[in-house]
């Protein structure tokens, strides 16, 4: 077990890096910089701001200093645009993006859960057809199209939930649209595997056992159907990250997602860095506790 | 001994000559075997008896057969002003669908000529939005399916690589795709699409592929970078099971040669996987340009996407919600029926789904 | 009436399925008494699984009993509810399964799994239940029990596992085991041992078994009865004895002929021609007959019905009826009555003077 944690921990790391890596020196291969957007800034301003930056070095050497800093004084550096610091900028997206994204996932998770459990043990009926019918709907929605379209209906045709200002944080509509997507994929894993362990043999030796129906489903094969769904939760992780990006723009929260998109625009180099390295390290760490759980939950896994 | 014959209720007399033996051929009647089919074949009933699967195959062949011949039979482009007489008409913008502007009106009052119907409308600078989603769909739709069989070639031949070497090969290959594929792969996608739009463009004017556009291009190319791991590893598992399978090792000890064990035998069950999962990586592919689009990030202007189509809406969601509507719908139409038929496909082939 | 402790009569249970109704089992009916063992043989589809599935409930989710009784000491537990049923799984009747690879749950302890079978049915605290579980494992041979019940079942042996799957199925002490083709998965030594083991227990705790499977062989020395199924219907039943040298279906005769032996070890095994039947297309008389070498007009069209052939044995098939038309001509020859005689052999003359085959119902006995 231990050497199986080393080993995904390791790896963890190594993907870190490389993201890094891939992020840095990309960064640097897009022509323009940050200040080519400001007119009438004289060669000899330039310079001095460049050098102010650390721009004049070499790539490798600017990339090295980069990772310097952030290992050995968690200096994500300052942003070019605003001239915040980046990590003081990441923990205040935080505070949205994290109430934002835990909301949706812990949404998606006990409703997918239920939906999926009730519509294998309905299957055929009318109940697991509206379930497969909504869920199939969902799945084909992107999550743009979904918040917009919330947006549009509840908040300016409706004005049933007022548009999101400082004052008037309503997490609803933006919770709905993230969590829409894993909600029905989750749903639709469910019931897969919960119908495949209700077939199994275990399942004959429990009822035969006397074991009453409700604890065959809920002990014996809801524990081995969690196992698959177990696996998603990294790659939701990252869906509601990603997600975040658009939806927080749409609704116009703020947040970490919104601040990517346009510090995109922008070409604020140290931002994306910043927030592409934060949420890199976010998504493999969600991996990485999956696949941990994963080995925990299924006892059949080797630690090898 | 005397006591009346009770008669067996459900038997009436049965004559001798029923004792006779009988032939072969009476006896064969008998023997009602089940309808043998190929796989393929019980596969194709089994999809068409699906209704949800022939209703996205349907949907799916109007909306390819609209795109292909619509344009050639609306008299507007997907980039072109429109021009009443010759002349710009700038009281076009933003019209509802079905109607036409002031000065349309004024010049078929004027001809008595029936001008072509906006159907959806246009949008801000005067541009036939009818044009510009089905081009929107043609782009979106081309995307998602060159990507996807981008994504097919690289994977399989990747994974059919690693599976069928083995050993010291196998292994580095799989640690190069465990390596990406635990990047974070939509973060990686939006960074290298912003990259290469920004530096692709000089690399590849004056060549053909600067008619695809620099968006377009790069599209492909992230697609192709991060998207076949999934892919690869698939078609490896497949094979690696499948020469494990006693009906391979029987192929072998009767001396099959391995290009036909690889014919009939590997290849025909891995297909189904790939196909099935082919059918489902096109509406991601999609997802992913439509939503690279809305970020901004997708095909270059004027080119339109169902995804920047959308996001150009977004800045008159309130006087004009319809420019959203037809392309969200255009989105969710094509995925939903790609999805059913994705799904179709998995159940109707997919091996250990049978019953 | 309710002298036998189990009582299965005219059972009848189908499956739907994407192509049809399936009919595994079209009218079955056997008793079981205490501590008596009661064979089922038949090849696959014969029904004879789901004959014990049906005797416990625990069909899969498209199957249903569609007819007939299954009565518990005289109660009808067809008529049972779910919580009845769950009080009887296990407590009065268990089942052990074919393949002991599957039908151990992955996920939990073996301690976790035999102290749920034992917790549902007793009192027992927690700790009283694990002194339980491991005298259980002892007792079925489980070497190290006391270590076996933290383990994981992907940690065992196949025979292990059967052991463990043996000592859950006893730790209630129930009234019945079902052996549901208990050693076809396992190796032949373990076979061996496992069939032993099962002598063994019902010998020292005195519960009867019905042993289903398809190898003769395997139950040729264990069993007081020994049912021979074929299609869903009981094609034979008997003594040990009986169905073995003296066969009275033609299916049992086949059955027989392609079991291999150390003494016939030069001759050519003979297996049965034909497929297995199809059970979306029940043919209309004995199912046996498209596969039969003697198979009659009568066998096409009319279903044999189960009669007496020997002091203990029953079997179905036209065969024997027919053999009876020389007894009546002789017993006609000797002056007995015509009812008479179609009471003791089914034979009657019709009006035309020919003979015809009518037989009278037997008294007692419920219609096959």
């Amino acid at each position: 077990m231990a050497k199986y944690v080393v080993k995904r921990v390791l790896l963890a790391l190594l993907t870190i890096l490389i993201v890094s890596a891939i992020t840095f020196f990309s960064m640097y291969t897009i022509p323009g910089g940050p200040f080519s957007s400001e007119k009438a800034l004289s060669p000899a301003v330039m310079a001095a701001l460049e050098a102010r930056y650390g721009l004049d070095q070499p790539v490798p050497v600017q990339y090295l200093n980069y990772m310097r800093q952030l290992i050995f004084h968690h200096d994500f550096g300052v942003s070019l645009k605003t001239g915040r610091d980046v990590f003081e900028t990441i923990t205040t997206g935080m505070q949205v993006s994290a109430k934002l994204g835990l909301s949706a996932a812990a949404v998606a998770i006990v409703c997918g859960l239920v939906l999926g459990s009730v519509a294998a043990l309905n299957r055929g009926k009318l109940i697991d057809r509206i379930v497969v019918f909504f869920t199939t709907l969902a799945t084909s929605v992107p999550s743009f199209v979904l918040a917009t379209l919330l947006l549009l209906v509840f908040s300016i045709q409706l004005k049933l939930v007022p548009a999101w200002s400082a004052t008037n944080q309503s997490y609803v509509l933006p919770v709905i649209s993230l969590c829409m997507y894993p909600m029905a994929y989750i749903t639709r894993l469910t019931k897969t595997s919960m119908l495949d362990a209700l077939n199994q043999d275990y399942i004959r030796t429990a009822r035969a056992k006397g074991v009453a129906s409700y604890k065959v489903i809920f002990k014996h094969a809801l524990r081995n159907a969690l196992i698959p769904v177990v696996t998603y939760v990294g790659p939701m992780i990252a869906f509601i990250i990603t997600g975040s990006m658009v939806v927080e723009t749409i609704f116009s929260t703020g947040g970490l997602g919104s601040y990517f998109v346009t510090s995109i625009t922008n070409r604020d180099y140290p931002l994306i860095m910043g927030v592409t390295i934060f949420l890199a390290i976010l998504m493999v760490t969600a991996n990485l506790i999956t696949d941990i759980v994963y080995k925990i939950i299924d006892p059949r896994i080797t630690f090898d | 001994m005397n006591k009346p014959l009770k008669k067996h209720l459900l038997s009436s007399q049965i004559d001798l000559a029923k004792f006779a033996p009988a032939s072969d051929a009476e006896k064969s009647q008998q023997e009602v075997m089940s309808e043998s089919t190929t796989f393929f074949r019980d596969g194709m009933k089994k999809l068409m008896r699906n209704p949800l699967a022939v209703g996205a195959i349907i949907i799916l062949v109007v909306l390819i057969l609209t795109i292909i011949i619509a344009p050639m039979v609306i008299p507007y482009g997907y980039d072109e002003i429109l021009k009443v007489d010759g002349k710009r008409d700038k009281t076009a913008a933003n019209l509802a669908p079905f109607t036409y502007s002031e000065n349309e009106m004024a010049y078929m009052e004027k001809t008595g000529e029936k001008l072509f119907p906006h159907i959806f409308g246009t949008d801000k600078l005067c541009r036939d939005y009818f044009a510009r989603v089905l081009y929107g769909t043609r782009v979106s739709l081309t995307v998602g399916l060159f990507a996807s069989i981008l994504v097919m070639i690289i994977g399989v031949v990747y994974g059919a690589v690693a599976g069928y070497a083995g050993g010291k090969v196998d292994l580095v290959m799989m640690r190069i795709c465990d390596i990406i594929y635990s990047l974070p792969d939509l973060l990686m996608v939006i960074l290298l699409s912003v990259v290469l739009r920004e530096t692709l463009g000089n690399a590849i004017s004056g060549t053909i592929f600067a008619s695809l556009g620099t968006n377009m291009l790069s599209l492909f190319i992230v697609f192709g970078l991060l998207y076949w791991v999934g892919m690869a590893r698939l078609v490896r598992g497949q094979i690696l099971t499948i020469k494990e399978n006693e009906y391979v090792l029987a192929a072998r000890t009767i001396g099959t040669k391995p290009g036909r064990i690889l014919r009939r035998h590997i290849l025909p069950n891995c297909l189904s996987v790939i196909i099935i999962s082919v059918a489902l990586q096109v509406p991601s592919a999609i997802f992913t340009e439509s939503y690279l689009s809305f970020l901004g990030l997708g095909v270059s202007q004027p080119m339109p996407s169902l995804g920047s189509l959308a996001n150009e809406a977004r800045s008159a969601l309130q006087s004009y919600p319809f420019q959203l509507v037809f392309p969200a719908l255009m989105i969710c139409l094509i995925v939903l029926s790609l999805n059913l038929l994705g799904d179709g496909l998995r159940d109707a082939f997919d091996p250990k789904l049978r019953r | 009436m309710s002298e036998h402790l189990l009582s299965v009569k005219d059972l009848r249970t189908s499956f739907t399925t994407d192509n049809g109704e399936v009919h595994a089992v079209n009218g079955v009916s056997f008793n079981l008494d205490r501590g008596k063992v009661l064979g089922i043989v038949g090849e696959s589809g014969s029904g004879k699984s789901v004959t014990a599935y049906s005797i416990m409930q625990i069909l899969a989710d498209n199957g249903r009993i569609a007819g007939g009784s299954v009565e518990y000491n005289g109660e009808d537990i067809t008529k049972w509810n779910s919580r009845q049923m769950s009080g009887f799984r296990g407590k009065c009747c268990s089942i052990i399964f074919q393949d002991p690879m599957t039908s151990l749950n992955p996920v939990f302890t073996i301690g976790n799994q035999l102290e749920e079978a034992i917790r549902l049915h007793t009192n027992k605290t927690r700790a009283e239940a694990k002194a339980r579980a491991i005298e259980m494992l002892t007792l079925v041979g489980v070497n190290e029990p006391a270590k076996r019940v933290k383990q994981y079942p992907y940690e065992l042996s196949g025979g292990m596992r059967q052991r463990v799957m043996i000592a859950m199925a006893l730790a209630c002490e129930p009234d019945i085991l079902i052996a549901d083709e208990p050693t076809t998965a396992l190796d032949v030594t373990i076979q061996a041992q496992i069939l032993e083991l099962m002598q063994d227990l019902q010998k020292k705790l005195g519960m009867a078994i019905i042993m289903v499977t398809h190898d003769l062989g395997v139950i040729a020395t264990m069993c007081d009865e020994i049912i021979v199924m074929y299609g869903g219907r009981v094609c034979e039943r008997g003594t040990a004895d009986e169905i073995f040298y003296n066969p009275r279906h033609e299916y049992t005769k086949g059955l027989l002929r392609s079991i291999p032996s150390v003494e016939r070890m030069k001759e050519r095994l003979v297996p049965i021609a034909g497929n297995p039947i199809n059970l979306l297309n029940m043919p209309a008389g004995c199912a046996f007959c498209a596969r039969c070498d003697r198979a009659m007009k009568v066998c096409l069209d009319h279903v044999p019905v189960e009669r007496q052939v020997g002091a203990d044995h029953r079997a179905a098939c036209w065969l024997n009826d027919l053999a009876l038309k020389d007894e009546a001509e002789q017993r006609a020859a000797a002056g007995e009555s015509a009812g008479a005689i179609q009471a003791a052999t089914g034979w009657v003359k019709n009006q035309s003077g020919e003979w015809v085959f009518d037989p009278v119902a037997e008294e007692g006995g419920a219609e096959q």
